[in-house]
């Protein structure tokens, strides 16, 4: 997959690290490669109705349940825009720093699909509910960036739309579902201001952990209320920008991250074999790890944009007037703290790394759990949040879950915390406790580990004694350590913890195996 | 009972309120008079049963002196474009023949509310797009004003069946629909008022739209006062329809004929509406009338509206742009015609589409979407919005020295089937929609009254437009005048 040059910069890390300075891109192995990537994502506006009509929008219903006469464009059915839509919209536009239009318009865009029944989808193409937005966020990946970095992205645009039906293609019939057709959608535009798939993802993380913030979108990108476009183009440092191509539908940070990958990769080869790049449409297949071009099904298109003239103008108050469907004022005043100031305030607040509070909120039920603890007790912030990025995570993942998808009593991981922080469980009892509880266990933690013996051994004469047993019994490493091989050390501790069952203050044992063995 | 249903509805509602006639025997009187003349090909549906239902429900309420409003079981028809739940609203093509809607429109819905009894739904030139109503599926609507077994004239269009139906006498009012005077030349070709409301005042809920931006539903009655009466009916915002207007609507009460003076009244005559094509005797008319309205102490002058002329083009512009929207829903598939085609959906679609439409519709289809490509936008639609525009300013600025203008509503009076065939639509539209269509740009109430007949007896009739919700001042004027011409109706 890596080109020549890439092994050769690769192999010379002088080289390496200079060629990372001279340019800006982020694009991995491919130093001599500047990628450009924009995002747009849709993201359904979380009310109980459409955007135009009074069905609901609840998944997972029976096909066709949701639909209103005005949804299967039933002729001389009207739009009636719902008021709770354009308040998220102005929510959302706001906390993404964009400029709110106080007169926006809604256009009419034409295809002939079978799942569009009016052959129109009415979108804001050409006057937008908000304009000129900009959004800060740190990228860091764990494995990927050994520091995390910060970065900014443009909004063009943020506007409302329907969505489309959905269409079954069988072998000799094609069956539509509706339910989703006038679904409210707030469909953002960014600047192609990123430079990798990374980039793209963390951005994505960020407008997720904003929207959940407001409620303004459930998020879930397995029921498809956030989707992904990316538009991923390469060229030469101080060249112009290549011709770029769309991956469409991408469900999943992940996916965002691993199909501009492959695209950035994929376009450097057809480069470096000489080819051209072709300006397409491409579809992520999240098994193959591949993007395919959607070639036959994309023709050029004239959407033949015209106003919607059942819906009049749009228009938001500004300033303490009262006129206009929505107040911007009031809304402003009611937008909650957004992840970024959560971030600064776990830092400042709770002493938290970038990196933990990077994590936390990310992880919008790791980071309630660290606020209900932190809140409840006197706990030291960077212990809480490992205990919760590293051994709670670790376990969760172990047994394939999410932290979403697990409560844990806040209070007893209070009382877990407040053990490890005394000293009267070890970092691994922490773990055994915290699997006996997510296993089902209903008792309280002090409980478990009373009745398991598991509290940590602290009395320095048990400690000592281990300790003694440890070297009567590896006289060999015993030697081999005097010798000047102390290396062989970590095999003196392993065996108290073992011997232990974990349970030793290792810290104290440190102490105790030295001084005995400086005293021998 | 003929003589009743000849009437007007204060009479009719007086009878029914004093008990000495039946909403039934009405209604049955309407339908077998409906059923008896129509060989006028005034109505798609005649519904019978709904009909025959509802009046024995008005029945009930006369019983119990309560009766919902006056149109408490007056017959009514609606033409078959505004849907009607349970009964088949066609469009007059074939791609509604058999579309039956599950919902009423808010104006369908407003009479009912009112004890209004439907009769029938009414023939239209397919989705209301012409001005004769020839082009219907089921065939022309015939005038009666001339009609012998050899030849007639066209009723007008595109409401011509609502018209037939009212002038006849089979009913006292009906709906029709009023993009670029689809209401108003079928009322001056049958010698009916024929009111289209300001752009908002009544709700388009459920009227299967030919250009959103105009439409309106209209009202088509014999006399002023009834007019009234299914306005004030079915006036007033509806929830379902965004562009309806949120004020509330004022119930218009007219004085009676001989309290009315027009005083001072200034009246406006457009210099642009002597197009080269207007008929003499309709201008001799025109004349005359407003003679009348000064010797009766109203000012009346010539006013200049310099845009008229750019009227026709850009309203046809706009027109076939939003048509080649609103059809694109037509596609076979959720309902409608579809055709028996399984190849591919694409096939599927065009298929319908080009069996379902009329050639005026698929024309108008076709250069709509030209206008509305990209490349063409800027030089057809957003021009046409501009001059749009400029009418409007010649409107507002009217305004600043007129309260109403008078003007012919056609420049010739019902024109034979024969000779009126042998036009395109497209020329059929352009003569014939001259005088009314402004108005609609505008979004300004109009209506037209009958006058007198020509020298071939058929009817004359002038048209009269205000500002914006000028309703009630339009109407009284026009009550003057009908006072004044005394109509004589030809209901049979």
């Amino acid at each position: 997959m890596f080109n020549k040059f890439t092994h050769h910069f690769r192999r010379d890390c002088h080289l390496c690290r200079r060629t990372r300075r001279l340019f800006s891109s982020k694009a991995g192995a491919n130093n001599q490669w500047n990628s450009v990537v924009g995002l747009e994502v849709h993201a359904q506006i979380n009310t109980t109705s459409k955007l135009f009509s009074g069905a609901s929008t609840k998944f997972s219903a029976p096909v066709n349940a949701n639909v209103a006469l005005f949804d299967c464009a039933i002729p001389g059915t009207l739009p009636v825009l719902n008021k709770k839509c354009v308040e998220f919209g102005v929510l959302t536009a706001l906390a993404l720093n964009c400029r709110i239009n106080p007169v926006s318009t809604f256009d009419r865009k034409h295809y002939f699909y079978a799942d569009l029944p009016a052959g129109y989808q009415i979108t804001q193409q050409r006057h937008p509910l908000a304009n000129d937005g900009r959004l800060e966020f740190q990228v860091f990946s764990p494995g990927v960036h050994k520091a995390p970095y910060k970065r900014q992205v443009r909004i063009k645009q943020l506007q409302l739309e329907q969505d489309s039906g959905k269409s079954l293609h069988d072998t000799d019939r094609s069956l539509v579902d509706l339910n989703r057709a006038g679904v409210p959608l707030m469909e953002v535009v960014f600047e192609p201001d990123l430079s990798d798939g990374e980039e793209a993802a963390a951005l994505v993380k960020e407008l997720i952990a904003i929207l959940q913030r407001l409620g303004t979108c459930s998020c879930k990108m397995e029921e498809g209320a956030l989707r992904v476009d990316a538009n991923v183009s390469i060229n030469r440092q101080g060249e112009a920008l290549g011709v770029r191509t769309e991956i469409k539908n991408i469900g999943s940070v992940r996916g965002v991250a691993g199909a501009i990958r492959y695209e950035i990769e994929r376009q450097i080869q057809v480069k470096e074999s000489g080819g051209a790049v072709e300006n397409e449409t491409r579809a992520w297949d999240a098994l193959g790890k591949v993007t395919v071009s959607m070639r036959d099904k994309e023709q050029v298109q004239d959407y033949r944009y015209m106003p919607e003239p059942n819906l009049p103008p749009l228009h938001v108050a500004m300033g303490p007037v009262s006129q206009g469907c929505v107040s911007v004022d009031s809304l402003k005043s009611s937008l909650p703290e957004l992840p970024e100031g959560t971030r600064v305030r776990l830092r400042e607040s709770s002493g938290l790394t970038l990196e933990q509070s990077i994590i936390l909120v990310n992880d919008s039920s790791l980071l309630n759990l660290f606020e209900d603890v932190w809140r409840a007790k006197k706990i030291e912030g960077k212990l809480l949040a490992n205990l919760l990025i590293n051994e709670y995570t670790s376990i969760l993942n172990k047994m394939d879950l999410e932290p979403s998808q697990f409560s844990f009593n806040s209070d007893y991981f209070g009382e877990i915390a407040v053990l490890l922080q005394n000293g009267e469980i070890t970092r691994n009892t922490v773990k055994l406790v915290l699997d006996e509880i997510i296993q089902g266990s209903t008792k309280r933690p002090l409980e478990i580990v009373r009745e398991k013996n598991w509290l940590q051994i602290t009395d320095e004469d048990a400690l000592r004694q281990l300790c003694q047993e440890a070297l009567d019994q590896n006289e060999k490493v015993v030697k081999q350590y005097k010798g000047g091989k102390t290396k062989v050390f970590k095999a003196l501790l392993g065996y108290v913890a073992t011997k232990s069952k974990q349970r030793a203050d290792m810290k104290k044992c440190d102490k105790i195996l030295k001084e005995l063995l400086n005293k021998q | 009972m003929d003589k009743v249903l000849n009437s007007n509805i204060k009479t009719a509602f007086h009878l029914l309120n004093e008990g000495k006639i039946a909403a039934t025997d009405l209604i049955k009187a309407s339908l077998e008079k409906a059923q008896r003349l129509n060989k006028y090909n005034a109505f798609v549906t005649i519904t019978n049963n709904e009909a025959k239902k509802q009046s024995e429900e008005s029945v009930s309420r006369y019983d119990t002196k309560k009766p919902r409003s006056q149109l408490d079981g007056i017959p009514v028809a609606i033409k078959d474009n505004f849907c009607t739940c349970g009964i088949r609203t066609t469009c007059g093509s074939e791609m509604l023949r058999n579309f039956t809607p599950t919902y009423n429109s808010t104006v369908y819905e407003r009479l009912r509310n009112s004890g209004a009894v439907l009769i029938g739904k009414t023939n239209l030139d397919q989705f209301a797009m012409g001005s004769g109503t020839v082009d219907s599926i089921f065939g022309p609507t015939k005038n009666h004003w001339g009609f012998t077994e050899e030849q007639f004239h066209i009723s007008g269009g595109s409401s011509g069946g609502s018209a037939v139906a009212v002038a006849t006498g089979m009913c006292f009012a009906a709906i029709g629909s009023d993009t670029g005077g689809s209401t108003r030349n079928p009322a001056s070709y049958c010698g009916l008022v024929g009111l289209k409301p300001t752009y908002g005042l009544v709700s388009r809920h459920g009227l299967i739209p030919l250009v959103n931006s105009m439409d309106v539903p209209g009202i088509l009655t014999r006399y002023v006062d009834d007019c009234v009466s299914v306005l004030n009916t079915v006036a007033g915002f509806d929830p379902k329809d965004s562009t309806s207007l949120t004020k509330p609507y004022k119930s218009i009460k007219l004085p009676s004929a001989n309290k009315l003076s027009i005083k001072n009244l200034k009246v406006g005559i457009p210099d642009e509406y002597h197009c080269e094509h207007l008929n003499s005797e309709i201008l001799q008319t025109w004349n005359e009338i407003a003679t009348f309205l000064h010797e009766n102490g109203a000012t009346v002058k010539p006013v200049s509206m310099p845009h008229t002329e750019y009227s026709i083009v850009c309203y046809s512009i706009l027109n076939q742009c939003e048509v080649a929207s609103n059809m694109a829903r037509y596609d076979g598939v959720e309902f409608g015609f579809r055709a028996k085609e399984n190849s591919s959906t694409e096939k599927l679609f065009a298929t319908s589409r080009s069996l379902g439409f009329n050639e005026v519709v698929r024309n108008r289809i076709l250069t709509g979407n030209y206008f509305l490509l990209t490349r063409n936008y800027d030089k057809y639609f957003n021009k046409a919005l501009k001059v749009r525009r400029l009418i409007l300013q010649d409107f507002d600025n009217v305004w600043e020295q007129v309260q109403v203008l008078l003007t012919p509503t056609t420049l010739t009076t019902a024109p034979l089937y024969k000779d009126f065939a042998q036009k395109t639509n497209r020329e059929q539209c352009a003569l014939q929609d001259y005088c009314t269509q402004p108005a609609n740009m505008a979004g300004i109430p109009a209506v037209t009254i009958p006058v007198k007949l020509s020298s071939n007896g058929m009817p004359i009739s002038l048209q009269l437009m205000g500002r914006n919700l000028s309703e009630p001042m339009l109407l009284a004027v026009a009550k003057f005048i009908e006072n004044a011409v005394q109509f004589k109706h030809k209901t049979i």
